[in-house]
């Protein structure tokens, strides 16, 4: 493959339907010429993007398009794959995040994730959020309640768990214990936070919280999003890269992408046709 | 790109709904093109039956815009369109509104022949309104043409005849000021000629609003209210 597509945002094109007008999309992950293989299985060829900085991006694709492992390989969740192999570069703020020098605790703590099942410990609520800070060794009771509250606020938990701390996570509600893992992974403050299906377990009422609240973390946030559900990916994001057969087929504002993409594929999978 | 508007579905249903409803548009399309022509023929030759007829017509014209539009929402509602679906469904809404105003501006002109017969007459002399006439004609068949095929190529042949029709219409009504001058007798007459001409006039600029639409779901481009040269060159591009 010799034509080198690289889908950087046209900052012409913005202004006139990115959502966020006054926000300079600067990138905050820059994927370079990406190819991995699990075994002699190639399973993303040659992608090429740049991911804009407290931005929502989303993957959608058909099941099997390598939009998850994308989205894994940007915090190395497919190092636990033993067969996994990777060519090209990821940057992450200008640093290649496959670079032998680089620490990949030190990477997930700046690269959060959260997965399709919620997945707490069998913790208190409490526990489960200072869980990150404990094992960075903070102790601090202060610091430890004030970011215990400051993360369950942030993930829009806060008032539904107030006066039940202590209790055990397992016992809330699958939506709520999603909103948990979001807060737990918020108060060891990522730089980026990638959500893989983070709603597809739930129902709509809890989804619809999830949605609203993916758009207050993009304030603080790079927010990475993999959805099958294109109504939400339409919802929820800024931008939106669609992906086929392990090929970044199109990336540009969701707005746009949504009511006149630019490639056939694009279009015959949002409008529900035949490949 | 032919029928990529309404085919090829996953879901057959989905495919079902869109061609039902393409196909409602074209019936309510021939609908106002035949109630625009019988219209004219009726003002002309004072044929009141089928100035009724006209008349009678328009209601026809209002279920179905009434039934189309509940039909878009429907589908909006359940399938949750994107893209072209998307944009067929809202500019399917805004042609049918085009056609329910050409059909009362037919009806218009069909009013005023049913006027016209109950006074004096000189059906051979209404010929000002014939170069008129087949323009408008041409210019809604082909913008119902386009919107059959989703086809844009003739388009921008259709928006330029709305500045010929422009100009005759400005030069008719020249004529009837003259011929008010001449004899003010006339008066009633030329005012029912001029009446004629801008209801027209306005078919015209329907005509072309339908292909504004055509372009929009063909190309995602928006061209209303653009120069004719802005608008020839989207639809190259």
């Amino acid at each position: 493959m010799t034509e080198q597509r690289t889908h950087a945002i046209d900052m012409s094109n913005i202004s006139k339907t990115g959502k966020s007008n006054d926000q300079v999309a600067d990138t905050c992950i820059k994927v370079e010429n990406l190819d991995l293989f699990y075994g002699e299985k190639q399973a993303l060829f040659n992608v090429n993007m740049e991911i804009p900085r407290k931005q929502v991006t989303a993957y959608i694709g058909p099941s099997g398009c390598g939009k998850s492992t994308l989205l894994r390989s940007i915090n190395r969740m497919n190092d636990l794959v033993d067969s996994a192999r990777i060519e090209g570069k990821i940057l992450l703020d200008g640093e290649d995040i496959y670079d032998k020098a680089v620490n990949v605790a030190d990477l997930r703590r700046r690269v959060g994730m959260v997965f399709q099942k919620p997945n707490p410990f069998p913790k208190s609520i409490y526990e489960n959020v200072a869980y990150g800070l404990r094992i960075q060794g903070v102790n601090d009771r202060r610091t430890l309640d004030e970011t215990v509250e400051k993360s369950l606020r942030g993930a829009a938990l806060w008032d539904e768990v107030k006066d039940r701390l202590q209790d055990n996570a397992l016992g809330m509600s699958g939506g709520q214990q999603q909103r948990l893992v979001i807060a737990r992974a918020i108060a060891i403050e990522p730089e980026v936070m990638l959500l893989d299906e983070p709603a597809s377990a739930l129902d709509p009422i809890s989804t619809l919280k999830i949605e609203e609240l993916i758009n207050e973390l993009k304030e603080k946030y790079t927010i990475v999003i993999v959805t099958h559900n294109m109504q939400q990916a339409a919802r929820v994001s800024d931008y939106t890269a669609f992906m086929y057969m392990g090929e970044l087929i199109e990336f540009g504002a969701t707005n746009e992408l949504f009511t006149n993409p630019t490639k056939k594929q694009t279009e015959d999978y949002i409008t529900g046709r035949y490949g | 790109m032919e029928n990529r508007a309404s085919g090829q579905h996953i879901s057959h249903l989905f495919d079902e709904e869109m061609e039902d409803i393409r196909h409602k548009v074209l019936t309510m399309g021939g609908l106002v093109q035949q109630q625009m022509e019988e219209a004219v023929k009726a003002f002309i030759s004072s044929d009141q039956a089928l100035a009724e007829k006209v008349m009678q017509q328009d209601e026809m014209v209002n279920n179905l815009e009434i039934e189309i539009d509940h039909d878009c929402i429907q589908v909006i509602a359940i399938r949750q369109p994107t893209a072209i679906d998307l944009r067929m469904l809202i500019s399917v809404i805004k042609v049918i509104t085009e056609l329910e105003r050409i059909g009362d501006e037919a009806a218009r002109i069909a009013k005023m022949a049913i006027r016209l017969e109950a006074t004096d007459y000189f059906h051979d002399q209404y010929h000002e309104l014939n170069h008129l006439v087949e323009m408008v004609k041409g210019m809604l068949s082909g913008s119902l043409d386009s919107f059959a095929r989703m086809d844009v190529d003739g388009v921008a042949k259709i928006t330029r005849k709305d500045e010929k029709v422009d100009r005759e219409y400005s030069s008719i009504i020249r004529q009837l000021i003259t011929r008010m001058m001449e004899d003010p007798r006339n008066i009633t007459r030329m005012l029912d000629i001029l009446w004629t001409s801008r209801a027209l006039e306005r078919i015209g600029d329907h005509a072309c609003n339908i292909c504004e639409h055509v372009v929009y779901i063909v190309k995602g481009d928006d061209v209303r209210h653009l120069s004719q040269d802005e608008l020839e060159r989207k639809i190259k591009k």
